[in-house]
């Protein structure tokens, strides 16, 4: 069988600032995280070849980067029009990309204005019947939070779950932002600010929400071989996986998403996909060290901890609660404040900490000898992650 | 309560495309119809062109009973868009017919809506040339 592990690295990174107003375009963020992860490994821009990136609209192309930057050559290249299902994938497909020869050393980035522009929560947006959203909008289901909040119900209901749990995931976060410089959110959070938050939609609350954030970030990935030589210790990519489980629906545009068809809202694709994730990589859910977790909503990381096999189904919130996640518990979650305070660049922000967790430069927020990462997109019906090593 | 919408803020109806017709066509006569395979049986919603389990493209608008049960539900305190007044619930249904369709009650409190509540079809003309199936509790 055909395997991807170790073939591909992980050699540079690059971050713009993280704020709630950039005061730049898109396109000005897309070249600034793109040098500074092409600076970040020590090579030149003569020394790439590739792009990729994902978005729903609201970003840039690899051309407008290729032209930026003044790339001599992009011999491959894909824009892919994506949700959070695009945050692990795009950089698996650049890793297949390199292994089949399409190109040697790839950028992938997410760049968006995600306050100040394009505001994917759907604030702002006009209601559109035009597709499957004639299904849903109509009767006021008209943006992903809701979406989400019906799978939040729905695990409440079918497993005992609570409001508290889902505040120790936003907790959690928070500890691990306030060591980090870069995230929008650092302000110490209690389970009473939880609780008092207004409530957004029921049953998610202000702080079951992430932030809306303004940035970009870009990593740099080239052959192992080549990677060997580089600046940074190379973060190898073990496995991957992207796909969708049977029925999975039908996915929106621009303004939302929902799965009615999905058997089981409360579970998500990664119940199926984890085990081929992690035969791939050689090892069980045991071996991962740090776990970067999408987290759009409390909620989802949550569910991920159940279905990516960390404890049983229906435990992810005790298991929250329990303080497993935390940075001084036995998996690490989040390390970066995650989406719901560091910053929400699509997911993609979460492939930087887990590789600069392994590259051992995460700073004050570094977990001690973390060797394995698991990296998630979003999950639901579909599902993407990704597994990193040092 | 019922939905309550701001016509200032109108939902735009939906265009009618081939596969949707025979949707909107019932509703727009007061009868919830999904389709259904000629050749398996198999019920589908949203409409689309083939069966999943058989690959036949054959297909009929078959009538619902109109019953069903909540199978979750969310509740908006402030309305993401102004054309929805709010405090106003959304409904994700299980129908007898094993489809599931999203939608809202009428006629209740958010509060007093739980899983596994059993409703049935009512027809609300929401504007001119929008009708909307929604559902109220039974018993
Ligand atoms: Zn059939």
């Amino acid at each position: 069988m055909n395997n991807l592990k170790d073939k591909v690295a992980i050699v540079g990174l690059g971050w713009t600032r993280f704020s709630t107003n950039s005061g730049v375009s898109v396109k000005n963020l897309a070249l600034e995280s793109c040098k500074n992860a092409i600076d970040d490994a020590g090579l030149t821009v003569k020394d790439v070849d590739g792009i990729a990136t994902y978005n729903i609209g609201d970003s840039v192309s690899p051309y407008v980067v290729a032209t930026g930057l003044g790339l001599p050559e992009l011999r491959w290249n894909i824009e892919y029009f994506a949700g959070a299902n695009g945050a692990t994938s795009t950089l698996l497909t650049a890793a297949c990309a390199i292994i089949g020869g399409l190109a040697d050393t790839v950028l992938v980035f997410r760049a968006m204005n995600g306050r100040t522009g394009t505001r994917l929560g759907g604030a702002g947006m006009s209601l559109n019947t035009t597709g499957i959203e004639q299904y849903c909008v109509p009767y006021g289901l008209t943006t992903f939070p809701q979406a989400v909040a019906m799978v939040a119900r729905r695990h409440m209901i079918k497993y005992g779950t609570t409001s508290h749990q889902m505040g120790a995931v936003a907790l959690t976060c928070r500890e691990n932002a306030i060591l980090n410089e870069r995230a929008v959110v650092r302000s110490p959070l209690s389970i009473e600010d939880h609780q008092n938050s207004k409530m957004i939609v029921d049953p998610l609350r202000l702080y079951d929400c992430c932030q809306e954030t303004d940035g970009a970030c870009a990593v740099l990935i080239t052959s192992a071989d080549r990677a060997k030589d580089l600046r940074h210790s190379p973060v190898y990519l073990m496995s991957g996986t992207h796909g969708a489980g049977w029925q999975s629906g039908e996915f929106f545009g621009k303004t939302t998403a929902f799965w009615p068809e999905w058997d089981e809202l409360s579970e998500t694709y990664a119940r199926t996909m984890a085990s081929e994730l992690y035969g791939k990589a050689g090892i069980t859910s045991k071996d991962v060290d740090v776990a970067e977790l999408y987290d759009c909503f409390t909620i989802e990381p949550i569910v991920q901890l159940e279905d990516f096999g960390f404890c049983e189904k229906g435990e992810g919130g005790a298991f929250v609660e329990s303080g497993a996640v935390r940075r001084d518990g036995h998996l690490p979650m989040n390390t970066h404040g995650g989406l719901l305070s560091e910053g929400y660049i699509h997911g993609f922000n979460h492939v930087l900490e887990g590789a600069s967790q392994l590259r051992g430069d995460a700073g004050a927020r570094q977990i001690k000898d973390a060797e394995i990462a698991l990296v998630t997109g979003y999950c639901g019906p579909v599902a993407n992650a990704v597994i990193l090593r040092r | 309560m019922s939905m309550v919408y701001d016509t200032e803020h109108p939902v735009p109806i939906p265009p009618i495309i081939w596969d949707n017709m025979g949707y909107w066509e019932g509703i727009n006569r007061h009868e919830l119809v999904f389709q259904r395979c000629k050749e398996c049986g198999t019920w589908r919603h949203p409409p689309r062109p083939v069966c999943p389990k058989c690959r036949s493209f054959e297909k009929e608008w078959t009538p619902s009973t109109g019953k069903g049960a909540v199978y979750s539900w969310v509740t908006y305190q402030e309305s993401p868009h102004p054309g929805f007044k709010a405090p106003y619930s959304v409904v994700l249904l299980e129908m007898e017919e094993g489809v599931r369709l999203v939608s809202n009650m009428v006629d209740i409190k958010p509060e007093e809506i739980s899983i596994g509540m059993p409703v049935e079809v009512v027809f609300e003309d929401i504007a001119e040339g929008l009708t909307l199936p929604k559902f109220r509790k039974v018993g």
